[in-house]
């Protein structure tokens, strides 16, 4: 185990590296224009990203145990539901996150 | 909401926007504490992390890496890999920051795929309210450390279980995309990047697919875009 030391100097290291990561684009596009070739990335960027991010959360789920993703899938199906017919993001995420709470729940998971 | 609205009803508009993040940070960072503190770090070191760092994935894989005693090369490589994704983020938001100079350097701090989230998700009238843009990030940050300083230092007393709450968070990411659906109408980014993250986190495992699958679900959908390396029509270029 890294002594707690070591650990701070690790931890300042580490947020140095996401800082950049984070900052590269303003850094590099902040003055001169982004190159043409790069704007596909940023009309892209936002519909995969939201895309990935959300196809990833059910990447954990075990899907070859009981109750096979079934609380994720069913929890996810009803908040795309909502959502579409209401279009209140609150209402969808408050009542997918309470269903999902819930379906654990009955199945004492 | 313009410029000229009240900080009091700005501020309960960042609120109310942030709330799904509320539930997650809080739910993820009472994890985070916990396990910090499990891993035989004290509390203050795990705020501290939370604070200097802010990036979920990130720090419980530093917890791992000090427990396996990496070296700090590997940690910082590994922390690389993981954030790279944060690179191409602020790609569409150079211009919405660039008008708010003195907030800016905040709001690229606290970048996370959440924050992210929300302020990509909004209209120009948001994007244009630098205040409303930092409350957010602000708001975000906070409830991320304040989850993180519960678990470190109250974690193992909480009689009730917190995982599934973490859900909020899947359910922010489904109404979010559902909303760039209903914005773009065109299937193909989507098909593309939910088939990609299937196959990406098949061949490389949970963890490590984020970025993958988003590196390669842009440049597929840039391949099966006819125009899509030229220059945009000048109504496609915000700001």
């Amino acid at each position: 185990m890294t002594n707690l030391q070591d650990a701070v100097v690790a931890v300042f290291i580490m947020a140095a590296v996401i800082l950049a990561s984070r900052a590269l684009p303003f850094l590099l596009f902040s003055r001169r224009k982004a190159p043409a070739a790069l704007s596909f990335v940023e009309r892209y960027m936002p519909p995969v990203a939201m895309t990935v991010l959300a196809a990833s959360s059910f990447a954990s789920v075990r899907w070859v145990e009981f109750p096979y993703g079934g609380p994720e899938v069913l929890a996810g199906i009803a908040v795309a539901l909502v959502h579409l017919w209401k279009r209140n993001a609150l209402i969808s995420i408050f009542g997918g996150t309470a269903l999902y709470l819930f379906l654990r729940f009955l199945l004492k998971i | 909401m313009d410029r000229s609205s009240s900080t009091a009803s700005v501020f309960s508009h960042a609120l109310r926007a942030s709330v799904p993040v509320f539930l997650g940070y809080i739910a993820i960072g009472i994890g985070f504490g916990l396990l910090a503190v499990n891993a035989g770090y004290p509390a203050w070191f795990a705020v501290l992390m939370s604070v200097v760092m802010y990036a979920g994935a990130a720090q419980y894989i530093a917890i791992g890496l000090f427990a396996a005693g990496a070296s700090l090369g590997e940690m910082a490589l590994v922390t690389l890999i993981v954030n790279l994704r944060h690179a191409a983020y602020g790609l569409s938001l150079i211009g919405p920051f660039k008008l708010v100079p003195r907030l800016r350097p905040y709001l690229i701090f606290s970048l996370t795929d959440e924050t992210y989230a929300l302020l990509s998700s909004v209209g120009d009238k948001e994007k244009s309210n630098g205040r409303w843009m930092f409350l957010v990030s602000l708001l975000d940050q906070s409830y991320w450390v304040l989850g993180t300083l519960i678990g470190a230092v109250a974690g193992s007393f909480i009689p009730f279980r917190l995982e599934g709450l973490d859900f909020a968070l899947t359910a922010l990411f489904i109404v979010l995309t559902i909303e760039q659906v209903l914005r773009i109408r065109d299937p193909k980014p989507f098909i593309v990047s939910v088939l990609a993250t299937i196959a990406a986190s098949l061949l490389l495992g949970a963890r490590n697919s984020i970025v993958a699958a988003m590196v390669a679900s842009v440049l597929v959908v840039a391949l099966l875009e006819p125009g899509a390396f030229k220059k945009p029509e000048p109504k496609d270029t915000p700001l």
